[in-house]
């Protein structure tokens, strides 16, 4: 079981209490409906699977209730970084950093 | 046979009487059930799994692949694949051998060992591939029977099991020295610490030499001393009979601790097995060595054990596993067990060391006692039935004599145990001169110490337990440790080509299969483990791994690393689900939820069904009435006079602040902004790909509140569906989402007289519908408590929900059943109510929708707002595939045949005459008898359905065809005039 900290309850706690909530900074554009079809079909169903440094949405549910961001590894499954929601997506040379 | 009681480590003075295969044992308080029987002079435990082959002990602890027996209390405390060697004895014990019929010493199944050769390597894969149709009858019965071992028991587990966490600074996995010695080291630095080991006592293999002094003291005493400390420390936790099973992310480490299992007469109050999560800022793993056995021809005769364990069954429990004992060996300590056993009386009529070069000092000792050794020597046969009784061996000159034994004890060195480290996702690292695995680095915070390390010394062992928790061992004064260096992996002999020489006990895999699986093309580990199933038993080749891959890796040519080792998996050794389920069982798997009025229907009779996590009442049988009798006069009540039903259970949210209309603008796909307050609305909600994800009446109380409801499963989704929106990407939005589902008891009265029931209880509103219209809502009093009171209808009838504190609910239910019983009314259920709003053609999200149905499918594009910029859903509605024409829509259905009802589910085809596969076009959504329409009614989706208004289509059932006749889905008063009386 994952240990996870909250970046609301600037806690760690056990995984039991969160939910995944799928990946990181995809952005709703204001103007959805003038999207074009290819625009949508990669906002809405296409999503990174990488090995290594993944960004994603986690939900305190049964905690604080509030959402976040972390940046997990999924090898090692290890939280290298959680922040809140609104906060901007680590830089890549960031994610090198939390790395070492 | 006798007992050297001075010798046994363990033993308690109690004499304890128990069966195996039904015939009474005497053992002594501390004995296993192995040692027990061993002392008895029984060495045959069991039949192998394949070849049915008389097996006995082969270890004496949680590494024994062969003695598995089925111990039992009673008929449903039956636990299968007990190992001998791990099950102490208690008074009145009942333990059976496995896998043998009729008895264990002639077992019919032993006729497999001579079809042997066609069980080899691939068996399953060369023979059941064709014809598919055997499949069924001839192959999976057969697989089915043959495979498994023991028999699960067929009844519920009366135990019960607990849980616990743990947090603490250091756990440490194993009790032996290694272990021992980090938790006093650790302690000493104040930390806390919870130190387990999976046996009876802590001490590990120090209960099992007895050659040992530290200190002065012998390993026993030393570890007692060691223990007692522990014990005394308020920051220590002493966890026997406890196995780290598993070691999970973060430095989470699984335990499950055994608490009855040796037990007589149990406590009933005590918990069968306690499992623990504990959260360590570090792991100290320290769980020991196993040692291999040889691999040669007939090894598993019973008789013929580890040189390691037949130590134990003597230093521990004061058996001599025999009179007159071999030894074959590549690795120094079987000459420590054979001097051991010299020293109680045994005869070790001889030695044979694989190696031509051994260590002149033990083989001093050997020759001081009189003991002859053979260097460079192999067994190439033994002899015996069921035990063995003599052994071949050959030697450079390729001659060849033979033994008399009636015991063999066996060592081709040590395996350092990696599962845990492996579970920690560390890479082992080969060495090479050793030919061992050593745990690699791990990325988590733990470390392995001791014989798990590949330590040999027990001066190096505290040195490096001290130094794995930072401290500092005390200086020990050790003599006499013996080493444990020399060791080979692979097969012996020509047993390649020859007889049966065991790599895998536990399944049954020989020298000769993995052999045969590399000729066949297997180069990987990966690939010739699931060939041969070497390793994959329950033991997980504790044993057998390095000598299948050594034999492989010598055929292959290729150095062993590159042929694999396999990965270990949690659970290191099998482990109970009754651990795992804990308390989480029966009332306590899920929460039951039940509305305030509840505990009333159950009173009057209701039927309930489980509706998600909800028990709802289903429908209220009167005397002498079956389901459809009810259902139907349930319904005709509720058409001609009135109903009234316990809607408490619908979703709720409380939808309030500034932006609330602005919010509900973009969550559901209808216009918000011009409905006035006191004013309800059918809301329909979608996901982003337009499709609909739930749907509910939401009445608007104010300017900046509204009173959302949800279906009854969807609430939490849909809260969380809300929230993600509002704090993810309209954070600037002044609303707030209150979960109010449990704090609203929900009443729905409906039917014609619904107005004059609740008349004389409702204070503040006037019901007549120029003030309290149709889809309306009014914050008013009932029964003189607070309430909200929509005109909504979900039957098609005038209709009421009353919504009152969930502590009033039972009481306003029963004042408003007072007013209902005189005037003929009554109570209905959900299947009354899903008649109901069949009749009106009103959706049930997720069983009328699938996740794939757009609000235009469902038709209900009016309730899409056109004009609104923005909506969740909008750009997905848009999707081409979701404007194509043939879409799924749904539709109503009437069989010609009125009387027939359909099944739900059932596919929906134009031509049924056509071959199969038939083209579908559909299928039945929602079906039921209508008893007002005197005819059956259906939904269902159908490509183009709203096209096909009055067309024949079928439904080709098993036995039947079943016409039907696409109709609007609206069958019960399709102007909608009765709502609006
Ligand atoms: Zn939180």
């Amino acid at each position: 079981m994952l240990l996870i900290h909250c970046p609301y309850c600037e806690d760690d706690r056990p995984e039991l209490e969160f939910a995944n909530a799928g990946q990181a900074h995809v952005v709703r554009p204001s103007h959805m409906s003038e999207m074009s079809d290819e625009d949508f079909e990669g906002m809405f169903f296409i999503r990174d699977n990488p090995k290594g440094v993944n960004l994603e949405r986690w939900r305190h549910i049964h905690g604080c209730g509030r959402f976040f961001n972390a940046v997990r590894h999924t090898v090692t499954d290890k939280f290298l970084k959680v922040y809140r929601a609104g906060e901007p997506r680590p830089t890549d040379a960031e994610l090198a950093e939390l790395l070492k | 046979m006798t007992r050297i009681p001075a010798r046994g480590s363990r033993l308690g003075t109690k004499t304890i009487s128990f069966t195996f295969d039904g015939k009474t044992y005497e053992g002594i308080e501390g004995d296993t059930l192995a040692s027990a029987l061993i002392a008895n002079g029984v060495h045959l435990m069991g039949r192998s799994f394949k070849y049915h082959r008389p097996r006995g002990a082969i270890a004496a602890g949680a590494e024994e692949p062969n003695a598995l027996v089925n111990v039992f209390r009673d008929s449903a405390r039956r636990q299968p694949n007990v190992r001998a060697t791990v099950q102490e004895i208690y008074d009145g014990l009942k333990a059976e051998s496995q896998n043998r019929f009729p008895s264990l010493a002639f077992d019919v199944g032993a006729v497999n060992n001579l079809m042997s050769p066609a069980l080899v390597a691939g068996f399953y894969y060369k023979t059941f591939k064709w014809p598919a149709k055997a499949w069924d009858h001839v192959y999976e019965p057969f697989i089915r029977r043959a495979a498994g071992l023991g028999e699960a028991p067929t009844e519920e587990d009366p135990d019960h099991y607990a849980n616990r966490y743990a947090h603490c600074d250091v756990v440490v996995i194993g009790g032996g020295p290694a272990g021992l010695m980090a938790a006093k080291c650790a302690a000493d630095k104040g930390n806390s610490v919870i130190v387990c080991d999976e046996n009876a006592a802590f001490g590990g293999w120090l209960l099992s030499d007895t050659d040992l002094r530290v200190d002065g003291m012998s390993g026993a005493e030393w570890a007692a001393a060691m223990v007692a400390e522990l014990q005394a420390n308020d920051n220590v936790r002493m966890l026997n009979r406890t196995t780290g099973f598993g070691y999970f992310q973060q430095n989470m480490v699984g335990l499950t601790e055994r608490i009855t299992d040796h037990v007589s007469r149990p406590a009933p109050d005590l918990p069968r097995e306690r499992m623990w999560q504990v959260r360590a800022g570090r792991v100290i793993i320290a769980q020991g060595a196993i040692e291999r056995h040889m691999v040669f021809p007939g090894n598993d005769l019973p008789g013929v054990m580890l040189a390691g364990a037949a130590q134990t069954f003597l230093n521990k429990f004061g058996v001599p596993v025999g009179e007159r004992i071999g030894v074959y060996t590549a690795c120094d300590t079987a000459y420590a067990a054979a001097f051991d056993l010299y020293e109680v009386g045994c005869e070790i009529p001889v030695i044979v060391d694989h190696r031509t070069e051994v260590d002149a000092q033990i083989l001093k000792q050997a020759e001081d006692l009189g003991i002859e050794v053979i260097k460079g020597g192999h067994i190439s046969e033994v002899t015996g039935r069921l035990r063995i009784g003599g052994i071949v061996v050959k030697s450079g000159a390729d001659t060849e004599r033979e033994w008399d034994v009636d015991a063999l004890i066996m060592s081709a060195g040590w395996t350092p145990s990696l599962h845990l480290s492996s579970q920690s996702r560390a890479k082992p690292v080969w060495d090479e001169t050793r030919g061992i695995f050593l745990p690699g680095e791990s990325p988590q915070a733990c470390i392995c110490i001791g014989g798990c390390n590949g330590t040999d010394e027990l001066a190096d062992v505290f040195a490096q337990a001290a130094e794995s928790v930072g401290g500092k061992a005390p200086k020990c004064k050790i003599e006499d440790d013996v080493s444990t260096s020399g060791g080979m992996s692979g097969a012996t002999g020509d047993s390649l080509q020859k007889g049966k020489a065991f790599v895998d006990y536990q399944n049954d895999v020989t020298a000769k299969d993995i052999a045969l699986a590399v000729r066949e093309g297997m180069h990987s580990i990966e690939h010739v483990k699931r060939y041969t199933t070497n390793g994959m038993a329950t033991d997980q080749g504790k044993l057998s791994n390095m000598h299948g891959l050594a034999i492989a890796a010598d055929l292959l040519d290729k150095p062993i690393p590159q042929v694999g080792l396999t990965t270990f998996r949690a659970p290191y050794t099998p482990t109970t689900f009754g651990g795992f389920v804990g308390h989480t069982k029966g009332s306590l798997f899920d929460p039951r939820r039940k509305t305030p009025i509840h505990d009333w229907a159950a009173e009057n009779g209701a039927e309930f069904e489980p509706v998600s996590l909800w028990d709802r009442a289903w429908y209220f049988p009167r005397r002498g009435e079956t389901m459809h009798e009810a259902v139907d006069r349930e319904c005709r009540t509720v058409r001609e006079t009135a109903g009234i039903f316990d809607a408490s259970t619908l979703g709720k949210i409380e939808v309030a602040g500034p932006d609330a209309a602005a919010f509900m603008n973009i969550m559901y796909t209808n216009g918000w902004d011009k409905l006035k307050p006191g004013r309800a609305k059918y809301g329909i909600m979608c996901r982003e790909d337009g499709f609909i994800y739930d749907d509910g009446v939401v009445g608007k109380l104010a300017a900046d509140r509204f009173h959302v409801t949800t279906t009854t499963g969807g609430a939490p989704r849909v809260l969380n569906h809300m929230e993600d929106y509002l704090q993810t990407e309209f954070p600037h939005m002044r609303v707030w989402l209150t979960s109010t589902t449990e704090q609203w008891a929900t009443i729905a009265v409906q039917g014609p007289r619904a107005r004059e029931i609740i008349k004389p209880l409702v204070k503040g509103v006037n019901l007549n519908s120029e003030s309290l219209s149709h889809m309306s809502v009014s914050e008013c009093e009932i029964c003189g408590v607070p309430a909200r009171l929509f005109r909504i209808s979900f039957t098609g009838e005038l209709g009421f929900e009353i919504n009152v504190a969930a502590d009033y609910g039972r009481s306003v239910w029963e004042a408003v059943w007072a007013r209902a019983e005189p005037l003929g009314a009554c109570v209905y259920g959900t299947e009354a109510m899903h008649v109901l709003r069949a009749e009106k053609g009103f959706i049930i999200v997720g069983q009328d929708t699938d996740g794939t149905v757009t609000p235009h499918d469902a038709g209900l594009s009016w309730a899409i707002a056109k004009s609104k910029p923005d909506f969740v859903g909008k750009r997905g509605l848009q999707r081409p595939d979701l404007v194509k024409a043939g879409r799924r829509q749904l539709v109503g259905l009437k069989t010609s045949d009125p009387k027939k009802v359909l099944q739900e589910g059932a596919q929906i085809v134009a031509n049924p005459d056509q071959p199969i596969p038939m083209d579908m076009l559909g299928f039945v959504t929602s079906s039921y008898w209508s008893g007002t329409l005197k005819h059956s009614i259906a939904m269902a989706l159908i490509e183009g359905g709203f096209d096909r208004m009055g067309e024949k289509l079928y439904v080709p059932m098993e036995d039947e065809t079943i016409e039907v006749e696409v109709t609007g889905s609206v069958f019960y008063d399709p102007n909608g005039d009765k709502v609006n009386d």
